[in-house]
């Protein structure tokens, strides 16, 4: 049963973008980065990725559907298989991603940033001698080694142990991705802390993927995005999940 | 094989190499001093004495080596009693941390080896000591206690080669021992064949090097037997 719907999949897939042009747009997303993207009980995806998604149709005028949950390591194949035709699931764009498919302007940012205790005294410009945790292996830790120099570096191999250690004050600063760390901020553990200076721009631009040379689609989206932009809409679902901007 | 990465990495994995060697170096003189006394406890004929120390080499042997440092370094820091404690300028270094456990986890193992050769001294020998009329404190620093150790040896040295890779957890605690700049090295270079191939290469060489110390330390300390 599973390896029939599979194939049919694979075949509307197929025939819908042959069929390009005013027909329905099949939006694969991944389900598993809340709140950026999900699957809620009764199995609808749901989340800002979702929600940009159905913006842009609406703003297209185009119908559209999500195709849900996805796995992540494979997301870009089933693009090129054309089982949907674009993938709006909070991906990267990078060189490595950019060989294999073409991305769209980017529809938000993700930024990193400082989180310490509320009302420290640590000043983003002077962290000589700080202790600053990251997690290992993630743009953040990178940020730490590369930018911070002269600081006391603590890596960590889950997000969690380095808030715990930020928790305990073991670590005087936490660099970390803007937008997770906003949800810690809001448990009860991070209620006594706070982001410190401004967000630090590491170009982690987000867009949404299509097939090389599905230059007409692209083009349709980078429209629509603009015109969200424009007409207050993605400020309204912006809104809905994070008190700042993150375009 | 990327040879000129390995060739970039290497003064760093050494550097992590050196910080693994201490950490073993020192926790095993620390255990090996907790263990002594320890050993004696158990190796008494008095229920007491004999079953109050077992609840710690129980506690360290009846549970993983990760979960004993996550209790001691992520478990302990959550209560306010001890981070307002005398005690915090020591716990929240990891190094101190990763220092502690490893020295309570090697001695509890170190007091049950040195426990079962305590009782495994021939009996003729102490019998010995006794008809020449030597005391109870003498009996154990000049027959029993040397004869033990020397019992010891290849299991005791089985447990400081056991520790060195178990040291290996140190990274869990934001230690950058050898395995920790190795993991370090890989998320930047992505390279985790050659950076694990020669992490494991330098924990060979130093296992190798201990061994033949170790093994000339035996033959000298038991040229008796032969």
């Amino acid at each position: 049963m599973k390896k029939i719907a599979f194939a049919l999949a694979a075949v509307l897939g197929l025939s819908v973008s042959m069929a390009h042009a005013g027909d329905k747009i099949r939006i694969g997303t991944e389900g598993a980065y809340p709140p950026f993207n999900g699957i809620d009980k009764d199995g609808k995806a749901f989340g800002f990725d979702v929600d940009i998604a159905n913006a842009l149709c609406a703003e297209m005028k185009a119908e559209c559907e999500i195709i849900a949950p996805l796995d992540w390591d494979s997301i870009l194949i089933g693009l090129k298989k054309k089982k949907y035709d674009a993938v709006v699931a909070s991906m990267s764009i990078t060189e490595e991603r950019k060989k294999a498919v073409d991305f769209t302007e980017p529809y938000y940012s993700n930024n990193l940033t400082l989180v310490a205790k509320k009302g420290s005294s640590v000043d983003p410009a002077n962290l000589a001698g700080k202790a600053v945790g990251a997690q290992r292996a993630t743009i953040a830790a990178n940020y730490v080694t590369d930018e911070l120099k002269d600081v006391d570096a603590k890596l960590y191999d889950t997000q969690e142990n380095a808030y715990l250690d930020l928790a305990s004050g073991r670590i005087d600063l936490l660099v970390s991705d803007k937008l997770p760390a906003y949800d810690w901020l809001r448990s009860e553990q991070g209620q006594g802390f706070e982001f410190i200076g401004d967000a630090i721009d590491v170009n982690d631009k987000i867009g949404i993927a299509v097939r090389k040379k599905d230059d007409e689609l692209r083009e349709k989206f980078n429209a629509a995005i603009k015109a969200i932009v424009a007409n207050g809409t993605y400020a309204k679902i912006n809104e809905k999940y994070f008190p700042f901007s993150i375009y | 094989m990327n040879w000129e990465e390995i060739f970039v990495a290497l003064p760093k994995l050494l550097d992590g190499a050196v910080l693994t060697l201490e950490l073993v170096f020192i926790s095993c003189i620390i255990g090996f001093v907790i263990a002594i006394p320890v050993a004696l406890m158990r190796a008494s004929q008095n229920w007491w004495v004999s079953n109050i120390p077992l609840i710690y080499t129980f506690f360290f042997r009846g549970t993983p080596l990760l979960v004993q440092l996550f209790l001691f370094y992520y478990g302990a820091a959550q209560f306010d009693a001890v981070r307002e404690s005398i005690f915090w300028p020591v716990l929240k270094e990891a190094y101190w941390c990763a220092l502690i456990v490893f020295a309570l986890n090697t001695g509890a193992y170190t007091a049950e080896i040195f426990r079962g050769a305590i009782q495994a001294v021939p009996h003729g020998e102490v019998e010995a000591g006794i008809a020449i009329g030597m005391q109870k404190h003498t009996l154990y620093r000049r027959i029993v206690l040397p004869r033990a150790i020397r019992m010891a040896l290849p299991a005791y040295g089985n447990e400081i080669i056991l520790m060195l890779k178990s040291s290996a957890l140190a990274y869990t605690i934001t230690l950058f021992d050898l395995t920790g700049v190795t993991r370090t090295i890989i998320a930047r270079n992505y390279l985790a064949i050659e950076m694990y191939f020669t992490a494991g290469v330098i924990y060979l060489l130093m296992t190798f090097i201990f061994i033949q110390v170790w093994m000339r330390v035996e033959k000298r300390l038991l040229k008796f037997q032969n």
